[in-house]
């Protein structure tokens, strides 16, 4: 699987957050919401983002798209070096790389009929006569299925899982290389989850599409996921192939995570991992280790220095003092 | 009555106008909770699995009321038995708190922020005890300890918004118990939490149920929850319970093909199957349901006869019921095969 | 945006915005043909204090003028001077309002430290004093009470603009990639609609009132214009001995506002699809 081109190179990404406080609005500090974080999406295939609330995986799947400007490091797209670009060159290259709200409910124009609202991309990326523009837009209704008739309602007339399917179909309809989902199913009832987690596999085979896939979920996660990257603290702890990862984590912090995860059969055993506590402020992150004071297997290094990238095997990589030098 | 809590054909209505009848948002519901049991009610958004517990506490307000025939009957721990639905306000507020309590989703916003969680601890345990100010303080402080909340004389100080959600379930955890209720009813107390959180929370309560006499009332979307809480479950679907069992039978011998489909459809970490099973369609919502069964259309497993006529909760083993049309002649056709 | 002939259909299915039109229509047919409508000049002088009858429909006033005639004069007087006024409050403050909104930083801070200023005077003492600088009539006290409204609506319009900023579907069309100016307009603008019409309404008839403050305290339109303003500052004296001088000019703001309200409401509830089902 590692034959497969990167198309995403994410390069120690940073992004601070300033806190402003006083009269004067003066900065007094920050929140350190991705820290150091590197990895790579191969073409066609997914990387899954998972971590708790506030861990920095949403602000790393925007801070890719320049939605949000990084504060270091770089973001290479198929070799081009996107925070290089000009606010007009980056608005442009758009049209390859696009995003998946969490909230279907929101994030659609409640004044926009469907149609428009796939239009929309097309009108702003591409020229294109009426014809045009109408084919394209019933192409991408039928794949994700929705009926045409349907095409002239609005959004606030469907139900939850068919405005996800509006807004999966606006993002790829001017067919991207590249897409955000950002917790795509996290506001769907659990019968409908599975329709649209189905969709996107479907979709991504027939449009060759790269997935960041971003979820607290950690089965919808394996699922879905080629790779996986574990987010705590605006760091990525560990990453690597999927089963890689679920079947054998090295970071404590992984395996007390999928500890965490309720088991769906009541005569299995069940051996939990307990953390303590909870999870620091990023405005005042721990030093050393961002775990260390929660973890189970805590050290006196880990107190003190920032564990290195290590690669225990190849393609999983780990941060973790536990783990000696590859 | 052997039971703590008896529901018998209990429907809630929902008034739209003055002049149209209500619109039935659950129906038929007969549900027996045993002394000291932990009982799951688990259902998609809608189903009615929350309506039916608030109806518990009494805490129905227009547009909603419980309609008629339904009742409610609950064992208070003076021996005396009460019928719920015809309370008097006065006498509802004497059982919440004191033998009913009630966990929420959102911590943050169930505390008043203007108040210390030694107040709020207080409070609950004025209403119903005659201490003094001193021995409310250690109350709430050996309460605090008991739900496992380091440094407890610091935290009585503090106010919500010091808190993060885990700890502030915990507090909540803390009032719902301090007057040893008898039934604890838990409206997705873990759904707004992280998994490590999650974990730690499904953990304390397990825990505390061998100390309490209390049985719990677990009502969640999730069958991870489930399966990790609860002995016994109530499947909810468009307002009505569709099959109910031990949680085992649910999860290994499930009778409803919308179980069946709810445990299929969910990704679970032991799948390896990459294409998911789906249930078909949407959820049906309440004033539109089919004459038939109300799964009818999204069943995988539908017949005729499914579409013409409601079935019935009947029982396909001891202890188990389901309200399926496959099942229906269970007795008379011998063993159906397994869905 | 909807385009005007949908909107106006869509008002007129509902009953109060049918209302509202025929309202608005009447108020504009009185402005426009009062030349014609009016049995007698504004200035013409007559019998004093005659009741209502059917030769002076609404009575006469101090001077013997036909009040049925000033009144349908007066509405050309108020409805200039209310439109004008606030078009030139609503134009310079929905511009203001966009550029704060939308680019914030320091640019939104001088705006909206202007606005502030602007808006810490009393309303009627700012207005008097611009028209003591520009001096009496119609035109001064238009532009007086144009800049008293400028900063109502660039800060309704900066704060729509900021809520609809945060919105999930126009950080979507950001993330689409769609230009600046078409967020701006398709996006962000029709939330800026809905508080925009309710303030004009406000404004509207706030403005015809000013206008009658300005005109009572002899600063606004100058005798013997009429407007309904001034018409019941005259009243005023002979209030017991003659009720209709006042009555009717009164009737009329009253109708006026009531009729801008509800047109204001009604649109309201057409540019939001939401409500409807």
């Amino acid at each position: 699987m590692s034959e497969k081109k990167i198309l995403v190179d994410v390069q120690e990404l940073r992004t601070y957050f300033p806190i402003q406080g006083g009269v004067v609005r003066k900065t007094i500090g920050h929140v350190h919401a991705v820290e150091d974080v590197s990895f790579q999406i191969r073409e066609q295939e997914t990387f899954g983002l998972v971590g708790e609330s506030g861990c920095g995986k949403s602000t790393t799947g925007r801070t890719l798209l320049r939605l949000i400007q990084p504060t270091a490091g770089r973001v290479l797209f198929d070799g081009v070096d996107l925070s290089a670009l000009s606010k007009e060159e980056m608005r442009k290259k758009r049209r390859d790389m696009q995003l998946v709200f969490q909230d279907p409910y929101a994030s659609l124009n409640p004044r926009m009929t469907v149609r428009r609202l796939l239009e929309e991309p097309l009108v702003t990326h591409f020229t294109l006569t009426q014809g045009e523009l109408e084919e394209k837009v019933s192409w991408i209704a039928q794949a994700v299925g929705l009926a045409p008739e349907q095409l002239e309602r609005y959004p606030h007339q469907f139900s939850g899982g068919q405005r996800q399917r509006i807004s999966i179909a606006r993002a790829l309809v001017t067919k991207p290389r590249f897409v955000v989902a950002d917790e795509p199913v996290s506001a769907l009832d659990v019968s409908i989850q599975a329709q649209i987690l189905n969709l996107l596999m479907g979709l991504q085979q027939e449009l060759k599409l790269s997935y960041l896939f971003i979820s607290h979920d950690l089965n919808v996660v394996r699922h879905i996921s080629d790779r996986v990257g574990v987010m705590y603290l605006g760091r990525l702890v560990e990453s690597g192939p999927t089963e890689e990862v679920y079947l054998r984590p090295v970071h404590p912090y992984t395996q007390a995570l999928l500890s965490a995860i309720p088991k769906r059969d009541p005569s299995q055993e069940k051996q939990r991992i307990h953390l303590e506590g909870d999870v620091p402020s990023p405005a005042d992150p721990p030093k050393g280790c961002a775990f260390h004071d929660r973890c189970p297997r805590c050290m006196d290094i880990c107190r003190q220095q920032v564990p290195p990238e290590t690669e225990p095997e190849p393609g999983h990589r780990v941060r973790c003092h536990l783990v000696q030098g590859a | 009555m052997e039971h703590l809590l008896e529901m018998r054909d209990l429907s809630i209505d929902l008034y739209r106008g003055k002049r149209t009848l209500p619109v039935k948002l659950v129906e038929g519901v007969d549900l027996s909770i045993g002394k000291k049991r932990s009982f799951g009610v688990v259902g998609e958004s809608g189903c009615g699995k929350s309506i039916t517990c608030s109806s518990i506490m009494g805490l129905l307000s227009f547009p909603l009321s419980v309609g008629k025939g339904s009742s409610i009957r609950f064992a208070c721990s003076d021996g005396q038995e009460v019928e719920i639905t015809s309370l008097s306000p006065a006498g509802l507020r004497k059982l919440r708190g004191k033998e009913i309590s009630m966990i929420f989703q959102e911590p943050m916003t169930a505390l008043d922020p203007m108040y210390t969680i030694e107040a709020q601890i207080a409070e609950a345990l004025s209403f119903h005890t005659a201490m003094t100010k001193g021995e409310m303080h250690d109350a709430a402080l050996e309460m605090l300890r008991k739900v496992k909340i380091p440094r407890p004389d610091q935290i009585l100080k503090d106010y919500p918004h010091h808190l993060s959600g885990g700890m502030l379930q915990r507090v909540m955890i803390a009032i719902a118990l301090i007057n040893n209720p008898r039934l604890l009813i838990a409206d997705e107390p873990t759904t707004a939490l992280d998994v490590t959180i999650q974990a730690q929370i499904l953990d304390l309560m397990n825990e505390l149920r061998e100390g309490y006499d209390t049985s719990v009332i677990m009502i969640t979307h999730d069958l991870g929850v489930i399966a990790e809480t609860c002995e016994e479950v109530a499947v909810f679907y468009a307002g009505q319970v569709v099959e109910q069992a031990s949680v085992e039978a649910i999860f290994h011998e499930t009778a409803h093909p919308y179980t069946s489909g709810l445990l299929q459809s969910v990704t679970s970490l032991d799948s390896a199957q990459k294409e998911l099973y789906t249930i078909r369609g949407a959820v049906p919502t309440a004033g539109n349901f089919s004459p038939g069964c109300r799964f009818a259309d999204r069943c995988s497993r539908c017949m005729p006869v499914c579409k013409e006529k409601a079935p019935a909760l009947t029982q396909v083993a001891p202890g188990h019921l389901c309200r399926c049309w496959l099942h229906a002649g269970a007795e008379n056709m011998g063993k159906e095969e397994a869905v | 945006m909807r385009s005007l002939v949908s909107t106006l259909r869509d008002l007129w299915k509902d009953p109060m915005g049918r209302i509202g039109i025929i309202g608005i229509f009447l108020l504009i047919f009185m402005a426009v043909f009062a030349g014609q409508l009016a049995p007698y000049p504004y200035d013409g002088i007559g019998m004093k204090f005659q009741p209502p009858s059917a030769e002076h429909l609404f009575g006469t006033d101090k001077f013997g003028r036909d009040v049925f005639s000033r009144v349908l004069y007066g509405a050309g007087v108020s409805l200039e001077v209310g439109i004008i006024a606030v078009g030139i409050g609503a134009g310079f403050g929905y511009l203001l309002g966009l550029v704060a909104g939308y680019f914030e930083g320091w640019t939104d801070r001088v705006i909206m430290c202007l606005m502030d200023i602007l808006f810490a005077f009393p309303s009627i003492l700012l207005a008097i004093f611009i028209s003591a600088v520009l001096g009496k009539g119609i035109g001064p006290t238009m532009v007086a009470i144009g800049i008293v409204n400028i900063p109502v609506f660039c800060r309704t319009v900066r704060a729509a603009v900021i809520s609809a900023k945060g919105l999930e579907y126009v950080k979507n069309a950001q993330s689409v990639g769609v230009r600046t100016w078409p967020i701006l307009v398709r996006h962000i603008s029709p939330n800026v609609v809905a508080p925009f019409t309710v303030q004009a309404t406000l404004a509207l008839s706030g403005a015809i009132l000013t206008e009658a403050t300005l005109s009572f305290l002899g600063m606004g339109i100058q005798p013997p214009d009429p407007s309904w303003g001034s018409m019941l500052a005259e009243a005023r004296a002979n209030m017991a001995r003659s009720p209709w001088t006042a009555l009717f000019p009164l009737l009329f703001i009253v109708v006026t506002i009531l009729v801008f309200n509800i047109l204001g409401d009604a649109l309201r509830d057409v540019l939001d699809p939401k409500l409807k089902v």
